[in-house]
C-alpha cells in the first residue's frame, strides 16, 4: 500500500468575516497518529473541518496526495479520508448494524448493488470495535462509549486510509477515553491507517500521538514528537498556565501537572 | 457462522421483509383504485371498468366511469403520491415531522398562488402550476431566509413557517370572498383540497411531475438517509450537502405545487405519510418510495370515505385533516415536552 499523504499549504479559512487560520503550512506525517491540542477557539477545529471540506479555504490549498480536496469528486475523496465529526446525529431508533452499514455509502454508485464485500467490511468494523454483539440493538439505547465506539466502526467500515476525528474522547469517562484511543491504535498498527485527531487532554494526547501539533490563535506553536512538543514553555505559551512537566510512568512520555492559584503545598515552587 | 454471514442473512431478511411491506402497500393502492372506479352511487361490474378503460363503449358506464371515477381516481393517485414523496422529503431533509411542506407554508403558498391566478387573472391549464411552483419556490426561499440566522434552526424555520402559512391561508380566504363566482366548492377545495369535479387533462402535469420529480427525489434517496447523520457526516461519506439539499427542496416544492395547483393543499397527506411510512417501514432503509403509496391510499381511502362513507359528501381534505390534527398536536406536545428538539 502507498500511503497517502495528507498536507496544507498557505491555508487562510475561517467564518465571514473572521479569518482563523492565517497561512498555515502542515504535512500529516503518513502511517502515524497526530494529535491536534490547543486552548479553546485557536482554530484546531476549524483546521479538521477545512481538512474534511466542510470548511471552504478562503485561500491556500488542502492536499492529498499533492491534489487539491476541494476540486476533487466528493465520493472518490471520501473513499480515501474518513472524518468522524464532533456531534454525529443517530436517527431516532435506528440499529447499530444499519448505522455502521451507512459507511459504505462512499463505495456505491447510483445503482450499485451492495456486495459480499460490504458485508465484510462492515463485519470487520464490528469485530474490530467489539460493536458485533450490539448489532440488532437500537443506537440510542447504547451507553456513551457503546455509541461512540459505534461511531467510530462506521467510520471504519468506510475503510479509508486515513481517518480524521473531533474530539472523540468528549462526554467520555476515563476507561472509555483509554478504550477508544486504545481502539485507535490498534487501528493504526493492524492497518497502517494515518490518524489525524483533535485532542482536549494534553496528558492522553502525548501518550498516544506519535507527533503533536501545538497549536495558539490560528498558527502552528509547535509541532513534533511529544518529547519535544510538551514541554512547560509551550503549555505557558499555548494555554497561558504554569505547569509542571513530569515523565508518564506508563508510557515514559511527557506528563503535564497543571498549576492553580489554590491549594499550594507550602514551599512548593 | 461468522458475523459477515450474519450481517448478510440479515440484511436479506430485511430487504425480502422491506420488498413485502412495499408490494403490500402497492396492493393496497390498487384495490382502492379498483373499488373508486367499481363502486359509487351504483355498482358497475370489474367486466364494464375494463371494458371502458380499453375505450369500449359501455353505456351508462362510459360516462359514471370514464368520467367521473377514472378522473377522480387517477388524480387522487398521483395528488397523493406527490404530497407523500414532496412530504417526506422535507421531513427527512430537516430531521423534523413538523417540517412539512403543509405545515410551513409551501403548500398554501401553491394554493394561494394557485387560487390568485384562476380567480383573480382568469388563468387556466398548464400556466397555473407552473406558477404555482414559482410559488412554493418563493415561499420555501422567504421561510428559510426569515428564519436565517447564522444557520438555520428546526425549530425556528417551523415557527416561521407556521407564522407565513396563517398568512398565506387568510390570503386565499381574501381573493374566494372577492371572487365574483366564489362556490364552496371551490373555497373547499382551495383551503383543504379536494378531487371533485376532475377532469383528466388535469392529471397531466400532475404525471409530468411525478415522473420528474419524482425520479429526481428517488435518484437522491440514498444521499438523503446520509443526511439524517447530520451535515458533517454526510459530508464525511461523500455527499454533496449543497447540492443535494438544493435539488431536493426543488424537487419536493415542485411536486406539491403542481399537486396543490391541481387537487388544492389536500390536508395534512404530506405530513401525515413519511411517519405513517417509517412506523410500518421500520427506521432502516429510505421512507420515500413507501411514504408515495401511503400517500396515495391517504388520498384515495379519504377521498371515498368523503364521498360515500359519512353522512354527508366532504372533500377528501376534511377527511384527512381529521386525521392529521390529531398527529399535529401530539407531535407539538413531544416538541415541547422536550424543548423543541422533535
Amino acid at each position: 500500500m502507498i500511503p497517502h499523504t495528507l498536507a496544507v499549504s498557505d491555508l487562510t479559512a475561517g467564518y465571514g468575516d473572521t479569518t482563523i487560520l492565517n497561512g498555515l503550512n502542515l504535512d500529516i506525517p503518513p502511517g502515524k497518529i497526530t494529535a491536534i491540542v490547543g486552548a479553546n477557539a485557536c482554530g484546531k477545529s476549524t483546521l479538521l473541518r477545512t481538512m474534511t471540506r466542510l470548511l471552504r479555504p478562503a485561500a491556500g490549498q488542502v492536499l492529498l496526495d499533492g491534489q487539491s480536496i476541494h476540486r476533487m469528486p466528493a465520493r472518490m475523496l471520501a473513499r480515501t479520508l474518513g472524518l468522524l465529526p464532533q456531534s454525529p446525529i443517530a436517527p431516532e431508533g435506528i440499529t447499530v448494524a444499519d448505522l455502521v452499514s451507512r459507511g459504505r455509502h462512499p463505495h456505491h454508485g447510483l445503482f450499485a448493488r451492495w456486495t459480499k464485500a460490504d458485508d465484510e467490511a462492515v463485519a470487520e468494523a464490528l469485530n474490530a470495535t467489539r460493536t458485533a454483539t450490539l448489532a440488532d440493538r437500537a443506537v440510542d439505547e447504547l451507553s456513551g462509549g457503546q455509541r461512540q465506539r459505534v461511531w467510530i466502526a462506521m467510520a471504519l467500515a468506510q475503510q479509508t486510509d486515513l481517518l480524521l476525528l473531533d474530539e472523540p474522547t468528549t462526554f467520555l469517562d476515563i476507561a472509555n477515553q483509554i478504550e477508544v484511543l486504545d481502539l485507535l491504535t490498534d487501528l493504526n498498527r493492524a492497518r497502517g491507517t494515518t490518524v489525524l485527531m483533535v485532542l482536549h487532554d494534553l496528558n492522553l494526547a502525548a501518550r498516544y500521538a506519535d507527533r503533536l501539533i501545538a497549536m495558539a490563535g490560528g498558527r502552528v506553536h509547535a509541532m513534533g514528537p511529544p518529547g519535544e512538543v510538551l514541554t512547560e514553555d509551550m503549555v505557558q505559551a499555548v494555554f497561558a498556565l504554569r505547569s509542571h512537566i513530569i515523565r508518564d510512568p506508563t508510557s515514559g512520555k511527557p506528563m503535564m501537572l497543571p498549576v492553580g492559584r489554590h491549594r499550594m503545598e507550602d514551599g512548593a515552587l | 457462522m461468522t458475523t459477515a454471514h450474519l450481517m448478510q442473512r440479515d440484511r436479506q431478511l430485511r430487504g425480502r421483509h422491506r420488498r413485502r411491506l412495499i408490494g403490500l402497500l402497492a396492493a393496497i393502492v390498487v384495490t382502492l383504485i379498483a373499488v373508486t372506479l367499481m363502486l359509487g352511487q351504483s355498482f358497475t361490474p370489474p367486466a364494464d371498468v375494463l371494458r371502458v378503460l380499453t375505450g369500449g363503449d359501455v353505456p351508462g358506464a362510459a360516462f359514471t366511469v370514464g368520467q367521473l371515477r377514472l378522473p377522480r381516481a387517477v388524480l387522487g393517485l398521483l395528488a397523493g403520491i406527490s404530497f407523500g414523496l414532496g412530504g417526506a422529503a422535507f421531513q427527512v431533509m430537516l430531521r423534523n415531522p413538523l417540517a412539512s411542506p403543509d405545515i410551513i407554508g409551501i403548500s398554501s403558498g401553491a394554493s394561494a398562488a394557485a387560487v390568485f391566478a384562476i380567480v383573480v387573472l382568469g388563468w387556466d391549464g398548464p400556466v397555473v402550476p407552473v406558477f404555482a411552483i414559482a410559488a412554493g419556490l418563493g415561499i420555501a426561499m422567504l421561510v428559510y431566509g426569515l428564519s436565517f440566522k447564522g444557520g438555520v434552526a428546526g425549530a425556528r424555520l417551523i415557527l416561521v413557517g407556521i407564522g407565513v402559512s396563517a398568512m398565506l391561508e387568510s390570503v386565499i380566504a381574501y381573493v374566494l370572498a372577492r371572487a365574483p363566482s366564489g362556490t364552496l366548492q371551490d373555497a373547499m377545495r382551495w383551503l383543504t383540497g379536494s378531487v371533485n369535479g376532475a377532469r383528466l387533462q388535469d392529471a397531466l402535469p400532475l404525471l409530468v411531475a411525478v415522473i420528474v420529480f419524482g425520479t429526481l427525489l428517488l435518484s437522491r434517496a440514498r444521499d438523503l438517509e446520509a443526511l439524517r447523520l447530520g451535515d458533517d457526516t454526510a459530508s464525511a461519506l461523500g455527499v454533496r450537502v449543497g447540492r443535494t439539499r438544493i435539488v431536493v427542496i426543488v424537487a419536493a416544492v415542485g411536486l406539491i405545487s403542481v399537486a396543490t395547483a391541481v387537487a388544492g393543499p389536500i390536508a395534512f397527506v404530506a405530513f401525515l405519510s413519511g411517519p405513517i411510512a417509517s412506523r410500518i417501514m421500520g427506521r432502516d432503509g429510505s421512507v420515500l418510495l413507501p411514504a408515495a403509496l401511503i400517500g396515495a391510499v391517504l388520498v384515495l381511502a379519504g377521498d371515498y370515505v368523503g364521498q360515500f362513507l359519512l353522512p354527508a359528501r366532504y372533500p377528501v381534505g376534511v377527511v384527512t385533516g381529521a386525521l392529521g390534527a390529531p398527529y399535529l398536536i401530539y407531535l407539538i406536545v413531544r416538541a415541547n415536552r422536550n424543548g423543541g428538539a422533535s
